[in-house]
């Protein structure tokens, strides 16, 4: 599914919205816009405004300055005092813990924003019936929430929101409740269901997978602004911050390139394969780099000394951090970590091709 | 038989150690525990004293005397209604205190705590001074409608209601303020209204505080004697409760106190533990 961009598409299909609100010491400014069948994800540190952001859409929480607009119809201006009170809007929200009601069924939970808009107890029973046929939830109808699994729980959740036929679908860390073995499963069935959803999809998270599978498009605010926005695999390879760095788990500086050499603030040198001029970002993965003893002879152009600073089992690999002139993460094997003795403290060389290392427009 | 006596002893040391341990973690300073043994003979002693004299032989007759059922039967109708209006009116100012932020907030839950601390008989006295036939609003009443209301049985329960529904606001309050709020945040994303959300979603969830507030509540109302005898008189079959008819016989016939009293024990025990079982017990397992 690949949804024409945002720009294209008249903005009185989906949400077109800037976000002004201030509280206690935090300032939230974002604008978003979504159109229809389009899946974002909102990333960010904790603290950056995300819960905010959702909550503003949703109705829970009132602007201070901005406006939200849905499918044409303003929800909220505070310029011309208009306010949509949340019940009144056509937003769904799957809440983080899902917030089921406990004394309900299955079926009275997800037939519950029906009954609430006045649909009658026997039609709003049967669509209720319907949608979690649909999240493959029909045996379950009549459980209570304490009897469900959380991946279980989370679909009823995804049905609820999605049986009020919203025009947005706000989703707080979907997926953060669940343990690591449901959570691809679950994370697989959630993305089929966003596709089948005709209506602009928000999905806040911090995990840059569950972003990653999920979104076309991914928004990064930090400290309630917007760092950095694109499709998933352009901020993958590209990122303008170090939360974003650390989030798709590349080695990032800021510096300043003259041709295809970059010098650090702190004085430090990296080379690379690309062209540019002036202000730059640099990134490469810590996969890229290799780790010496003793300064490697040859042709590898990046070549900084180093001392060890730290080291942590990753995934299959074991990540070493280096300080020094250029501090770098480098991933290397169980084997190479006994082999170079890399326990903190110890003075080692770090490589990199120049080829590895990607130069981008600050 | 050496050979099996080695693992015996040792597991006669576990079991020891075990003892040991199990008795360390509940062993209770005495300074302490001495207290609270008295403390809970100050409690359950005198109730003791009353059944141990009660005169069991004489007991039929006695309950089947025409004031008496006149008594009991005005006390648990008023104590019922007294619930049924604290209810009314005191879930709604419960949630208002709980969930809003109307200004002067503390303010209000002080006041709501007044007749908690106030000594019953000022409270019937302020009573008959608000609805009395002469008081601020009595006299209006009287006037515009022809309503008199001290010394009727509506006096009762208003007097009953006056000094329990602090107990049932107070019970509810904190049930409001432990339930997850987000749960009627996520009602109003799916279009329910604030009543419907409270309707649906917070009411169900209230019930157990709500009805262990309506228990406290009845059980403060059955025993009301101050602010009942104040504002409502003691008019046999109208307002003479059976704390005031337990008061009155003791002053000439104590036999007959000490029988009633047992009747009010045991209404309201069975009040208490006939709820527990039904409800608040069934609520917890949720």
């Amino acid at each position: 599914m690949t949804p024409a961009h945002p720009s294209a598409v008249s903005a009185a299909e989906g949400l077109l919205a800037r976000l002004g609100v201030n509280r206690s010491g935090f300032r939230l400014d974002l604008g978003l816009r979504l159109v229809p069948g389009e899946t974002v994800a909102l990333l960010g540190p904790n603290g950056a405004g995300k819960t905010t952001t959702l909550q503003v859409l949703a109705g829970l929480l009132a602007l201070t300055d901005g406006r939200v607009e849905l499918a044409g119809e303003l929800l909220d201006d505070p310029v011309c005092a208009r306010f949509v009170h949340a019940a009144e809007r056509r937003v769904g929200m799957v809440f983080q813990d899902y917030l089921l009601f406990p004394h309900l069924s299955a079926a009275d939970n997800v037939a519950f924003g029906l009954r609430a808009r006045g649909v009658p107890r026997k039609a709003a029973t049967a669509r209720a019936h319907a949608w979690l046929d649909r999240v493959g939830l029909g045996a379950q109808v009549d459980a209570k929430p304490r009897a469900l699994s959380g991946g279980q729980a989370q679909r009823v959740a995804l049905a609820r929101a999605l049986a009020t036929e919203p025009r947005l679908l706000l989703l707080d860390e979907p997926l953060a409740a669940l343990d690591a073995g449901t959570r691809a499963q679950v994370r697989a069935d959630l993305r089929r269901h966003l596709d089948g959803y005709a209506g602009c999809a928000l999905v806040v998270t911090h995990d840059p997978l569950d972003a990653m599978v999920l979104a076309d498009r991914l928004v990064v605010i930090e400290a309630g602004r917007l760092v950095q926005e694109g499709a998933p695999a352009e901020v993958a390879r590209a990122p303008r911050t170090e939360y974003v760095a650390r989030l798709v788990g590349l080695n990032l500086y800021r510096g300043t390139s003259t041709g295809m050499s970059v010098t650090l603030p702190a004085g430090g040198r990296i080379a690379t394969a690309d062209v540019v001029e002036g202000p730059v970002f640099v990134a490469f993965p810590p996969s890229a780099v290799a780790l010496y003893r003793r300064r490697p002879q040859g042709s590898p152009r990046n070549c900084w000394p180093g001392r060890v600073d730290g080291v942590e089992q990753h995934g299959h690999t074991v990540r070493v951090r280096l300080q020094g002139p250029v501090p770098v993460l480098a991933d290397v094997t169980a084997g190479a970590v006994a082999d170079l003795s890399l326990v903190p403290g110890a003075e080692v060389w770090a490589a990199v091709k120049a080829t590895e290392v990607h130069a981008y427009p600050a | 038989m050496p050979a099996s006596g080695a693992p015996e002893a040792g597991h006669a040391a576990r079991a020891r150690a075990r003892t040991r341990s199990r008795r360390t973690a509940s062993r209770m300073p005495a300074a302490l525990l001495v207290p609270a043994v008295l403390g809970l003979l100050y409690l359950v002693l005198p109730l003791l004293a009353l059944l141990v004299r009660t005169p069991w032989s004489g007991l039929p007759a006695q309950l089947a005397r025409p004031q008496v059922v006149d008594a009991l039967r005005l006390s648990l109708l008023s104590a019922t209604l007294a619930t049924a209006l604290c209810l009314l009116l005191g879930v709604p100012l419960a949630w208002v205190l709980a969930r809003t932020q109307i200004p002067g907030r503390p303010v209000v839950r002080a006041l709501v705590t007044v007749p908690l601390v106030l000594p019953p008989v000022v409270g019937g006295l302020a009573l008959l001074l608000l609805l009395g036939r002469r008081g601020l609003l009595g006299e209006r009443l009287d006037l515009w409608f022809g309503i008199t209301l001290p010394y009727s049985t509506a006096a009762v329960v208003i007097a009953e209601a006056f000094v329990a529904m602090p107990f049932l606001v107070l019970t509810v309050e904190g049930a409001l303020r432990s339930a997850d709020v987000r749960l009627e945040d996520a009602a109003t994303t799916l279009g329910a209204s604030r009543l419907y959300a409270f309707r649906r979603v917070t009411l169900p969830l209230l019930a157990p505080g709500v009805t262990a507030g309506a228990v406290l509540c009845f059980a403060r109302a059955l025993g009301e004697f101050g602010a009942t005898v104040t504002f409502a008189g003691s008019f046999p079959g109208v307002t003479r409760t059976m704390p005031i008819e337990i008061y009155l016989a003791s002053q000439t016939t104590p036999e007959t106190a000490v029988v009633l009293s047992v009747v009010l024990l045991t209404v309201s025990v069975l009040v208490l533990a006939g709820l527990r079982e039904r409800w608040l017990s069934g609520a917890a397992t949720r």
